[in-house]
């Protein structure tokens, strides 16, 4: 942002208001469609919350303060949040734990490795990525991924039988294909392209001068990363992270397709669990009745709540970063 | 080889940093490569189960019969028509709504609001609405819209609209930022008004980025199911009326098609997944070329 003052020969000198009479009507019309149009971003954030808040008040005053924070959810008369939050948090994180290496890995090969000419493609490629529709990987995921990894599950979990902390996670009687780890593999996939593309632009504003400054202490091209790249673009790309675990967390369809579809709180990683995004779409078909309809809306104004903060937070660390990177 | 010596005559050992050091910085590099080729993989397996999975079941019929049959009909009766026809028109709806709002934002954004706080306010919440799930949009327009209007595709093209918008915004605004000031201040010389610098210098300057980035948003719309599933219901037949009854789309049918344990359900899912990706994957090269084109002419 330059801090020059724009010369603006729309205003002209003598008139304060910028929507002066003496400009033509057209000019100022154009000036208010524009306005509007930013605008609209605004009211449509302030009618999501209004709207589902609104829709969910049945499910507010019925359930309760005890019912919204419990973990039972039946469909019939336990309507609780908590259960479906631990699916959608639990399948996030795995997401992130698997993605974030790869994305970041990624990230640096192609800023700090590659040469721009053989980049260029490679980055064509991971866009292919973010293009695939969440239901072509969900498609993907349950003909394809699950079956095949129900053995691998079944194979680990006999392995680590009786190991204290290993058997809580990855044992269990009632492993399956279709888990909180599958989504979690799922979610990895899909969120690489954005933490990688993010991650890329902050790595690109380190400055040449102490990338070169490195090796001219003798630097590897390692000790390069780990001493001039990473304290440069540390907050950007946690940003980058924080913004892929907000798209994780609200994924809705490929989730809904490999996670389970049943609503439990178990540290069993391979066994099916449930999300705040499936368990909306799977469920909102057969929510005829007034409680069940509003629970769900109340999930997805939950889910809103979360993301909007998880990306202001994201964004205040991009934007910092960013901030910094120019010197301000 | 000249040996370097330093002020005081002494030599300076200028070989490559050995042992450790160097193993690692290898190691390192190896671990990135093997990052790429882990992402790899996933991608590669869709896309030829996919293609594998997918391309027998395409045919003329598939795409144009307008019956989408019942999930227990094998392959061979009936077709997709409706769900492409219905893909077509809400996406492209949605397109026709959310693409000149979102460049209006971007002008207002870059053109007229300046540093003031309200640009900021907006030009910061349109990033973090870019984050908003797409199953809150379809809950947000099935509130306000199917709710009293009842479901259409037009609905559909709402919730995906809502998607869009700051997707386009942001990239729309990028581009405008690229935009050299004094081409703005050449043309006010000439006395032109700001409204006209705007539509007739500063938006034709970067059409071809604009283009091209609400290209990809639009393919990434395309490929949304979760918006559309409270918002346009589902039907059998080919719903040509975007604007009232109940529609389908290609990403919907797949998502209830993969739910079904029948094989015929699950080859024709196969069989809109290839149609619905090569949809995406069309729009998204189309707007490489467009963003290849501009470059090598400003270059």
């Amino acid at each position: 942002m330059s801090t020059v003052t724009k010369a603006d020969p729309a205003t002209p000198a003598g008139s304060a208001n910028p929507l002066s009479r003496r400009r033509p009507l057209g000019d100022r019309g154009f000036q208010i469609l524009a306005l509007a149009a930013g605008l609209l971003v605004l009211v449509i954030l302030v009618l999501i919350t209004v709207t589902t808040a609104q829709q969910s008040a049945t499910w507010f005053s019925t359930a309760g303060f005890k019912g919204i924070f419990s973990v039972q959810f039946d469909g019939q008369t336990h309507f609780g949040a908590m259960g479906v939050l631990y699916g959608t948090v639990i399948s996030s994180v795995i997401g992130i734990i698997v993605g974030v290496p790869v994305s970041v890995g990624i990230a640096l090969l192609l800023t700090q490795v590659v040469p721009a000419r053989w980049g260029r493609p490679i980055v064509y490629v991971i866009d292919l990525l973010a293009v695939v529709p969440s239901v072509v990987w969900g498609l993907w995921g349950i003909i394809v991924l699950v079956p095949w990894l129900q053995k691998i599950y079944l194979d680990i979990a006999s392995g680590v039988k009786g190991i204290p902390v290993l058997d809580a996670l990855f044992g269990g009687a009632n492993a399956g294909g279709a888990s909180f780890f599958t989504a979690g593999l799922i979610l990895a996939i899909m969120i690489t392209p954005i933490i990688t593309s993010l991650s890329r632009e902050v790595i690109a504003t380190v400055p040449v001068i102490d990338k070169e400054g490195a090796y001219a202490l003798g630097a590897t091209r390692w000790e390069m990363i780990r001493g001039a790249v990473w304290p440069h673009s540390q907050g950007g790309v946690v940003g980058a992270i924080l913004v892929g675990f907000g798209r994780a967390m609200g994924e809705t369809i490929a989730v809904a397709l490999v996670i389970g579809d049943s609503v439990e709180v178990t540290p069993h990683l391979f066994y099916s669990g449930h999300s705040i995004a499936a368990i909306i779409a799977l469920q909102f078909g057969e929510a005829t009745g007034g409680e069940f309809r509003s629970a769900l809306i109340g999930l997805g104004l939950f889910l809103f709540v979360l993301t909007i903060l998880v990306n202001l937070v994201a964004r205040w660390f991009v934007e910092r970063s960013a901030r910094r990177a120019r010197g301000e | 080889m000249a040996v370097a010596t330093n002020s005081a005559g002494h030599p300076i050992d200028l070989r490559e940093p050995s042992g450790w050091r160097r193993s690692k910085n290898q190691i390192m590099t190896i671990l990135m490569w093997l990052a790429l080729v882990i992402i790899l993989i996933p991608l590669g397996f869709v896309l030829v189960t996919l293609i594998s999975k997918g391309a027998g079941a395409i045919s003329w019929q598939f795409l144009t019969n307008s019956t989408i049959p019942p999930n227990v009909v094998p392959l061979g009766t009936g077709g997709m028509g409706a769900a492409v026809v219905g893909t077509l028109e809400i996406t492209g709806f949605a397109a026709l709504l959310a693409i000149p709002l979102g460049v209006l934002g971007a002008v207002y954004l870059n053109e007229y609001g300046g540093n003031g706080i309200l640009a900021r306010l907006i030009s910061f919440m349109s990033s973090v609405m870019t984050g908003v799930p797409s199953i809150v949009m379809g809950l947000f327009i099935y509130i306000i819209w199917v709710l009293h209007f009842g479901y259409s595709g037009m609905a559909g093209s709402f919730a995906l609209a809502c998607l869009m918008l700051p997707i386009v915004i942001r990239s729309s605004y990028e581009m405008l930022r690229l935009v050299p000031d004094s081409l703005r201040q050449g043309s006010y010389a000439l006395g032109a008004t700001k409204a006209r610098v705007t539509l007739t210098v500063v938006l034709p300057t970067a059409l071809s980025g604009i283009v091209s980035g609400a290209l990809l948003a639009v393919a990434r719309a395309a490929g949304e199911t979760a918006p559309l599933l409270f918002t346009i219901l589902t039907v059998e037949q080919t719903n040509s009326n975007l604007f009232s009854g109940p529609d389908t789309a290609l990403p919907f049918q797949i998502f209830s098609n993969a739910q079904s344990a029948y094989t015929g359900a699950e080859a024709r899912a196969w069989g809109a997944a290839l149609t619905l990706v090569a949809i995406t994957f069309i729009l998204m090269i189309v707007a490489r070329i467009i963003t290849a084109l501009f470059t090598r002419n400003t270059r």
